[in-house]
């Protein structure tokens, strides 16, 4: 039997507000964030953050015995009027957009050689994305990355994973005011590939960030997709999609902290399971503080368990330390391809095979669309068709 | 002409302590014009005798044949089945999310019908169906079964019995549930299918209320796994003023 945990749906609105007394997100972590490896003990896999996670499936980015040994194939293409530098630990762009939450965001903060800063100048309206194709050929890597988008200025930014290797990264995206910026980031490792991201997105006054989230490969996904807010009037969309195949264990951990007035946030993600211990871990959370009135946010998971042996892990937590907000909700569900849903439609004539891509392109379709990525929208599609192929 | 002819079945299903026979050998057969209603108290079998024919895997055949027009249709997958021209219209149909109407329809006709069914002449098909059975258009783009109430669910599933045009319809308790009004939309659509002469129909119901609107050519009194006793229309008079209770095991009938 599939362990489908299910997290009822629950909302909060204006008219029944949860004040939280303290910050659990906050004290929930082993330690507070910090650019030091050091600050943070070695987990040993009961803490709250590492609960879902395999420790020893993360070849040692965690207990510090990973070495930069490996070697990253980059490939960036930018349009014209990006520049892209590599730069010293020291520069001050680095960082700006947040700080390690885990020790092995920390790990990769303190092991990177050189860090690579990608900027948009001010008003400058993209009229192509801005490709880094990151191709691992094995062994361990550490990187850093600065996407620096300069108020009214708009983007897509497009990382995409591919091959082999264990990775340990931060991303920081500073979306200037005013500014448009859809960040992709893309997981399409081979299935023994070991992933690991921070993604720090610090949103402007009045800017829209969209982030993207696809995680298909990899033997270890887990990745921090964060927001904060730099002034009032910023719009954050996170979406993600998800397939998990047997063996799998693939981690969405999401922090949107509303620390200004007047922004939004919108969470969905969605992913799919299938074969034995297929594990999906997802964790939402969403801090709306005492300054942050007029806040409007909502995020949602939904899961679709397509055979008996996998395991989904839901867990939304919604914080509110103000009153005076537009709105404020979330909602976790896990359900079942069952045997009754393919018996019916088995019964109106359709094979079975076709029977489960009709449930999962409909489970996936209104999401893929919110994408605006044509191109990663058709390879999702495709994508999604071939994992099934290899399912039936 | 389609005949489906049902031998001495016996079927099983798991319980606790092992399988439990709920067909003891049912005979029957149904030709394509002929509409029989089968009757019988709850637990007698005759949902059993529904879901068998369409190939529910809770279900495992022990002995006895079925044929559909001399094709074994036991050798027959679920949708071997539907493709071959059966069609089980549900008690309780199942919610199927992230699948709307529209698509499912199409879907389900494609598979049917071998091939795409053109747009055009389609979408009017589809229109003109759901119109007869008053159903508002919008209806269409929901996800299928979803947020239905019983009788948006029963419309449906008669909806898909007029596109689908089968050889054999079975109509597991279609009735059940339903107000005067939507009982009478329902039956309407099913005279509809039955008029062009083309389905042989097997009207599963507990209730005599159905046969009002729907006149059976046969009656079969189902008890114990079994048919206990079959007539013509009149035999609905007789149950309708009797009740089940001389089928009944106390009564003996059966045994």
């Amino acid at each position: 039997m599939a362990e489908a945990q299910n997290i009822p749906a629950g909302s909060t609105t204006a008219g029944a507000i949860a004040v939280a007394a303290e910050s659990t997100v906050a004290t929930r972590m082993s330690a507070p964030p910090s650019f030091d490896v050091a600050d943070f003990p070695v987990p040993h896999g009961r803490e709250e953050e590492w609960r879902f996670t395999p420790l020893a499936r993360l070849k040692g980015l965690h207990d510090g015995t990973a070495v930069a040994d490996g070697t990253m194939k980059a490939q960036i293409d930018a349009p014209e009027g990006v520049t892209v530098e590599s730069v010293e630990r020291g520069d001050e762009r680095i960082g700006k957009a947040g700080t390690p939450v885990d020790r092995v965001a920390a790990q990769a903060f303190s092991s990177f050689a050189k860090a690579t800063v990608i900027t948009v100048p001010k008003e400058t309206v993209l009229g192509e994305p801005i490709r880094v194709a990151l191709h691992g050929e094995g062994g361990t890597t550490f990187g850093h990355t600065v996407f620096d988008v300069k108020p009214f200025a708009e983007a897509i930014i497009v990382i995409d994973h591919t091959g082999d290797g264990v990775r340990a990264a931060n991303v920081d995206i500073l979306v200037g005011d005013g500014a448009k910026v859809t960040f992709v980031s893309v997981q399409d490792w081979d299935d023994t590939a070991v992933h690991t991201s921070q993604h720090n997105a610090l949103v402007g006054r009045d800017a829209s960030f969209k982030s993207v989230v696809v995680t298909f490969g990899g033997d270890l996904v887990r990745l921090h997709p964060r927001v904060t807010y730099a002034g009032p009037g910023g719009e954050a969309e996170m979406l993600g999609v998800y397939f998990t195949d047997a063996g799998q264990h693939q981690e969405h951990r999401l922090l949107v902290t509303h620390d200004a007035p007047h922004c939004k946030s919108n969470v969905v993600y969605k992913g799919a399971l299938q074969g034995q211990d297929a594990h999906a871990v997802w964790i939402g959370d969403v801090l709306i503080e005492k300054s942050a009135e007029g806040t409007d946010t909502y995020e949602m998971n939904r899961n679709l368990v397509l055979t008996d042996g996998a395991r989904v892990d839901s867990v939304p937590n919604l914080e509110i330390e103000t009153g005076e907000i537009v709105g404020a909700g979330h909602a976790s569900a896990t359900g079942r391809f069952d045997d009754e849903q393919l018996f019916y439609l088995q019964a109106r004539g359709i094979p079975a095979d076709e029977a489960r891509r009709l449930v999962v392109r409909g489970f996936f379709a209104e999401l893929v669309q919110q994408i605006g990525v044509d191109d990663i929208e058709e390879r999702l599609i495709s994508k999604i068709e071939a994992e099934l192929q290899g399912s039936v | 002409m389609a005949t489906l002819e049902i031998h001495d079945l016996h079927v099983s299903v798991e319980a606790e302590n092992g399988a439990r026979e709920i067909l003891k050998g049912v005979d029957l057969t149904v030709k394509q014009g002929e509409t029989h209603a089968i009757m019988g108290p709850n637990g007698s079998g005759k949902s059993t005798l529904a879901y068998s024919l369409a190939g529910h895997p809770k279900y495992t055949i022990t002995s006895g044949t079925v044929t559909l027009d001399g094709e074994d249709v036991l050798e027959m997958s679920v949708d071997e089945r539907a493709r071959a021209g059966v069609f089980l219209a549900m008690q309780y149909p199942v919610e199927v999310p992230g699948v709307s109407v529209s698509n499912f329809l199409r879907t389900s006709a494609t598979a049917i019908r071998g091939e795409a069914p053109k747009l055009r002449t389609w979408v009017k098909e589809v229109k003109s169906a759901m119109e007869q059975l008053q159903m508002d258009p919008a209806f269409a783009e929901r996800n299928v079964n979803e947020g239905f109430s019983g009788g948006e669910k029963k419309r449906h599933e008669i909806l898909q019995l007029e596109l689908l045009k089968p050889k054999i319809a079975i109509l597991d308790e279609t009735d059940s549930g339903l107000d005067v009004d939507a009982l009478r939309q329902v039956s309407e659509g099913v005279n509809r299918v039955r008029a062009t002469g083309e389905v042989g129909t097997l009207l599963i119901t507990h209730y005599t209320r159905i046969l009002r609107y729907i006149k059976p050519d046969f009656v079969h009194v189902f008890s114990e796994g079994r048919i206990a006793e079959s007539g013509g229309a009149e035999l609905a008079d007789k149950l309708e003023a009797e009740g089940y209770e001389s089928y009944s095991t106390k009564g003996g009938a059966t045994a």
